[in-house]
Parts: C-alpha cells; sequence; structure tokens
C-alpha cells in the first residue's frame, strides 16, 4: 500500500519548486503585457530621461566625465540596471504572496498536493530568477545601445543587479509572508521604503555627497551596494577590494538569509 | 476487514491549552465511504488536516497507507484528493488551467495531465466553462472544480470538508450524484459534514464528534437505532407555551425533547402519539411526523442541534 506512495512522491520531492515555477510562469503571461510593456518601456525611458536629459545637462555645466570620471549616463546607468532589478522583485515577492497565504490561498492548495511549505517559496524565487534575467537582459541590451556601458565587463552587472534584486526582494517576502492583517503594507512599504532607498542610494549621486547624517541608508541598503558593485564592473569604478567583498557578502547574505527565513515562516504558517 | 487506509488512535492537535481534538480514534476501510458529523468547531476540519498530513498532531498515533504523515508528508499527498472547506481554486488561471497546472504538483507529465482535465471537465459537468475565469463561475461550479481538481491524480482517498456547505439545494444534489459515483467506483471518501441528510446519504459510516472527541460510531442507520426512536413527532404550541405543556406529556413517547421553537417526541409511532395527545385536550398549532435522522441522534447525544 505505501510502495505507491513512495514512488508518487519521488519527482514531487526533487522537482515539487519547479512545478511552483511552472504555476508562476502560467500566471505571469496573464500580465505578460505589462511584463514587456515595463520590461522594455522603463530601460528607454530611464536611461533616456536621465542619462540623456539629466546628462547633458550635467555635462553642460561639469564636462564630459563629470562623475566619476565618466559620463552621467555611464555614471547612472548600472544604477538603473540594479533599480530596475529592485522594482520587478519588489513587485513578485511581495503580491504574488500575499495572494497565495491569504487572498486567494492557493499556497494551501499546493500543499495539499505533495509540494512542501518550502518548494513553494523555492518555486517563486526560481521564476523571479527568470524574470530578473529577462529583464536585466533587455535593460543592458538598452544601455549598450545608448552607449552607457565603456567596460566589457560591464556584462558582469546583468548579474550584480539580479543578486540586488534577490538581496531585496527576499528579505521583503519574508516579511510579508508574516502578513496575517492586510492593512496596506506592502503600499506602504513601496512608498517608505523602495522609494526612498531608489532616491537614497548612490543612485542619482554619489552617496559621499549626501549629507553624512543621511550616508547610513545607502550602508544598508542593497540597491546602494549593489549599484557600487555594478559600477566595478560597468565603467571600471576604483573601489577597494574589502568594500567589493562587503558589497558581494552583504547582498549573498541578505538574499540567503531572506529566502531560508522565509522558508520557515511558509513551513509554520501552512502547518495549522 | 482488509487493512485499513487510515488508523486514528488517541490523536490530539492542541492550540496553546485548547484542544481542538481531544484523542479520537477510528479507522477507515478501503472503499468505505466514512463521515465525521459534528457542529463547528467540533475538530472535524483539523482531524481532516491532520490525515491529509499537512498539520502536526500533537500526540497520538496516526498511519496514512500505512505511513506516518510526520515523516512522509508529500508520500501521503501523492495519494489524496482534498477538497478544502474554502474553495483555494487558482482565481488567476482559467478553469481547465487550474487542473492541469494542480496535476503538475504531483510530477505528472503535462500530456497525460491535459487528457485527464478533459476526462474531469467531463465529470464535473463543466466542459463548455473550460476557458472560463473561476470568479465567473457559481458557488455549485467552483466546487465541482475542486473535486475535479482533487481527482487529477487519481486518488486513493479523497478527502472532502463540508463539501456541501453553502451551496443551494440543486447544486447540493449534483454535487452527491458525482460523489455517490466516485463511492461506487471503489474511491475511498471521508468527508466532514454538519448536514445530517448529507451524512445519511453519502457515508457507510460515521463518527459524530462534539468538542474534539468522538461521542458515538456506527452507520447512519444503527446510529439512529441505537440512540433515537424510529419515528419523530414534532408540535409547536407556541413558544411560550412549549415548556408548559411538555409538563403535560407524561407517558407519551419514549421521550420528549423541548426546543425553544417547538417539542420532540420520540416514538415507534409519531401518529399514535399525535392522537393520544390530543385526547388528552393538546391541540399543537402544527403537528409533523417524521423519521427519526442524525439529528435526532445529535440532540441525544449532546444536548444541542447541529446547527444553531
Amino acid at each position: 500500500m505505501s510502495e505507491q506512495a513512495r514512488t508518487g512522491a519521488v519527482k514531487p520531492r526533487r522537482f515539487g519548486g519547479w512545478y511552483v515555477a511552472e504555476h508562476r510562469f502560467r500566471v505571469m503571461r496573464s500580465y505578460l503585457q505589462t511584463v514587456l510593456v515595463t520590461g522594455i518601456g522603463n530601460p528607454f525611458l530611464y536611461l533616456f530621461a536621465m542619462g540623456v536629459g539629466l546628462g547633458s545637462l550635467v555635462s553642460q555645466n561639469l564636462g564630459p566625465d563629470a562623475v566619476n570620471g565618466v559620463s552621467y549616463l555611464q555614471f547612472v546607468a548600472p544604477a538603473l540596471l540594479c533599480s530596475a532589478a529592485v522594482t520587478v522583485t519588489a513587485e513578485e515577492f511581495t503580491y504574488p504572496v500575499l495572494l497565495g497565504f491569504k487572498w486567494n490561498p492557493t499556497f494551501y492548495a499546493m500543499n495539499a498536493a505533495p509540494i512542501a511549505p518550502g518548494q513553494i517559496i523555492d518555486g517563486i524565487v526560481y521564476s523571479v530568477i527568470v524574470r530578473l534575467f529577462a529583464t536585466c537582459g533587455i535593460y543592458y541590451v538598452f544601455m549598450l545601445f545608448f552607449g552607457a556601458v565603456p567596460h566589457v565587463w560591464g556584462v558582469v552587472s546583468i548579474l550584480v543587479a539580479m543578486l540586488t534584486g534577490l538581496a531585496f526582494g527576499t528579505v521583503v517576502m519574508a516579511y510579508v509572508a508574516t502578513i496575517e492583517q492586510d492593512s496596506g503594507q506592502v503600499a506602504m512599504l513601496m512608498r517608505f521604503v523602495l522609494l526612498p532607498m531608489f532616491l537614497f542610494s548612490g543612485t542619482f549621486f554619489p552617496l559621499s555627497s549626501m549629507p553624512w547624517f543621511l550616508q547610513w541608508i545607502g550602508w544598508i541598503s542593497p540597491l546602494w551596494h549593489g549599484t557600487e558593485l555594478s559600477r566595478v564592473f560597468a565603467y571600471g569604478a576604483s573601489e577597494p577590494l574589502w568594500l567589493i567583498a562587503v558589497h558581494v557578502l552583504y547582498l549573498a547574505a541578505l538574499f540567503v538569509v531572506g529566502w531560508a527565513w522565509t522558508r520557515r515562516i511558509a513551513a509554520r504558517r501552512l502547518n495549522k | 476487514m482488509p487493512a485499513p487506509v487510515i488508523a486514528a488512535t488517541n490523536l490530539v492537535k492542541k492550540y496553546k491549552d485548547f484542544a481542538a481534538v481531544d484523542g479520537i480514534s477510528f479507522e477507515v476501510a478501503p472503499g468505505e465511504s466514512f463521515g465525521l458529523l459534528g457542529p463547528n468547531g467540533a475538530g472535524k476540519s483539523t482531524t481532516m488536516r491532520m490525515v491529509g498530513a499537512v498539520s502536526t498532531r500533537t500526540s497520538g498515533d496516526l498511519s496514512v497507507l500505512d505511513l506516518d504523515p510526520n515523516q512522509f508528508g508529500p508520500e501521503i499527498r501523492s495519494q489524496l484528493g482534498v477538497v478544502p472547506q474554502s474553495d483555494n481554486l487558482d482565481s488567476e488561471l482559467r478553469v481547465r488551467d487550474n487542473l492541469i497546472v494542480y496535476g503538475r504538483y504531483f510530477g505528472l507529465p503535462l500530456s497525460h495531465v491535459k487528457a485527464r482535465a478533459d476526462e474531469l471537465l467531463a465529470f464535473a459537468q463543466l466542459e463548455d466553462k473550460a476557458k472560463s475565469k473561476v470568479d465567473d463561475l457559481s458557488g455549485g461550479m467552483k466546487r465541482r472544480l475542486t473535486i475535479a481538481r482533487a481527482l487529477i491524480n487519481d486518488p486513493r482517498i479523497l478527502l472532502l470538508d463540508e463539501p456541501t456547505t453553502g451551496l443551494d439545494p440543486q447544486a447540493r444534489h449534483i454535487l452527491w450524484d458525482r460523489l455517490f459515483r466516485l463511492k461506487e467506483q471503489g474511491t475511498t471518501l471521508v468527508l466532514t459534514t454538519h448536514y445530517m441528510d448529507e451524512a445519511e446519504q453519502l457515508c457507510d459510516r460515521l463518527v459524530v464528534v462534539d468538542k474534539g472527541t468522538i461521542m458515538a460510531e456506527g452507520s447512519p442507520a444503527a446510529l439512529i437505532r441505537e440512540y433515537s426512536s424510529r419515528e419523530v413527532l414534532e408540535v409547536r404550541f407556541g413558544s411560550e407555551k412549549n415548556a408548559e405543556v411538555a409538563g403535560m406529556l407524561d407517558g407519551i413517547g419514549e421521550r420528549v425533547d423541548v426546543l425553544p421553537d417547538r417539542i420532540l417526541v420520540y416514538s415507534d409511532n409519531g401518529e399514535a402519539e399525535l392522537v393520544r395527545m390530543t385526547e388528552r385536550g393538546l391541540h399543537p398549532i402544527t403537528s409533523l411526523v417524521r423519521r427519526s435522522s442524525l439529528e435526532d441522534v445529535f440532540l441525544r447525544l449532546t444536548g444541542r442541534s447541529l446547527i444553531e
């Protein structure tokens, strides 16, 4: 009697996370238009407005290699790439998680099938990695098109941006997974965490040009660490080796801790 | 009796100090249709979640398909079909895709799942809704789709938690018909309900659960035989007078229960009791003789009615 059960669980135990990812892709297909429009529209608009528009103003006043020894476009492009990754994860790690636990409790349905709670979280992470790769890849092509990447190693900044998005997103996901009573926390998060982070993470101006009492925002912000790291690859920004190590470790740690923590929360929450 | 597919011994589930399930024991044989009957909050759903290997028991023994759910959750769940109390269909996917995606969670190949989905849409009488959005379905259709989804893996055991709660009578009968077919095909059914007619229709055997413990066990007919009379005479004298009249019913019926709105007289011959009543000069506003039901069993066992 139990033999059949043992056989039946072999594939779900091994590939459960991928089945959940497959579910996410099917759902994403229903908002594919949004994915494509933001994936293609955003890089064009941001690179044009910030890099070319604002950039020409900066170079008129400060010369063509005004910031960090490169043009404003080249300075701002890697940061925009990382921000795009963070925008994707701020969306994909919040609403689908809130939905699955609460509004349309599909996580309970998955768990009633042979999928373990941790695998549900894995599946979300896998699907976001795929979407991040597409988004960042497209963004990078636009950066090349705008002449925003002088360095051949710039292509690595795609991976850096993905890691940045995952570092931010999985920690946010852990928080969202604990929300039992939804009173608009996610909207607050977007307004009071995501937006300030976007503005004060050395995205549009170096962190050092901010008043000292605001610079801590950068140090805790995964976006600042990611931006600084991607600038190293994109145009060879000079950064001490220890600080590069800090960037990588900080981002990787957030990603791993956020992921593992959410798995635990899911296991506790689904086992009632 | 062949080896049981579910065996629970002194099963307990506590939430802090509150015992939702407080030491229940039962067995379910393969192919049997087994019910947990009880009011809301009796511990039925909690029991179902433990059997469904998604909720860890506090103590006691539980084996499902000869496996311990604590260690072999995915193994057990690969052989179950689960219809939860509240629908958790995926409203972001269309009807047929709900089945396909769910089948994939069991690791079934896509081609197999697609063919099976079409069979099940036919079984659930939802063929023309295949491309509909879930939110556009009626309550009865959603339930049928949930049952279809639970069957995608050809489960050995189908767990149904309050399958027809909230449905109109017609939708309930369609659903019962579908469940009856599954029973005929030999699927083991385990269901919870607080509807006695549902339990009588679908269950070979059931346990009456209240406050986390089992009050009685048996087939619907045996339970009625044991805990109630063949017939029940229901009389109403008006809510003011019921209690007063009840005092004058000595010697009428085997037993009398006074409810706020009516008096129940248990007897093998309800009509005869009514005649004796009127002979004493007691003329109820309304009277009704019916066969005993599980509702009466429950009232007898707990002193409360099932649906309050």
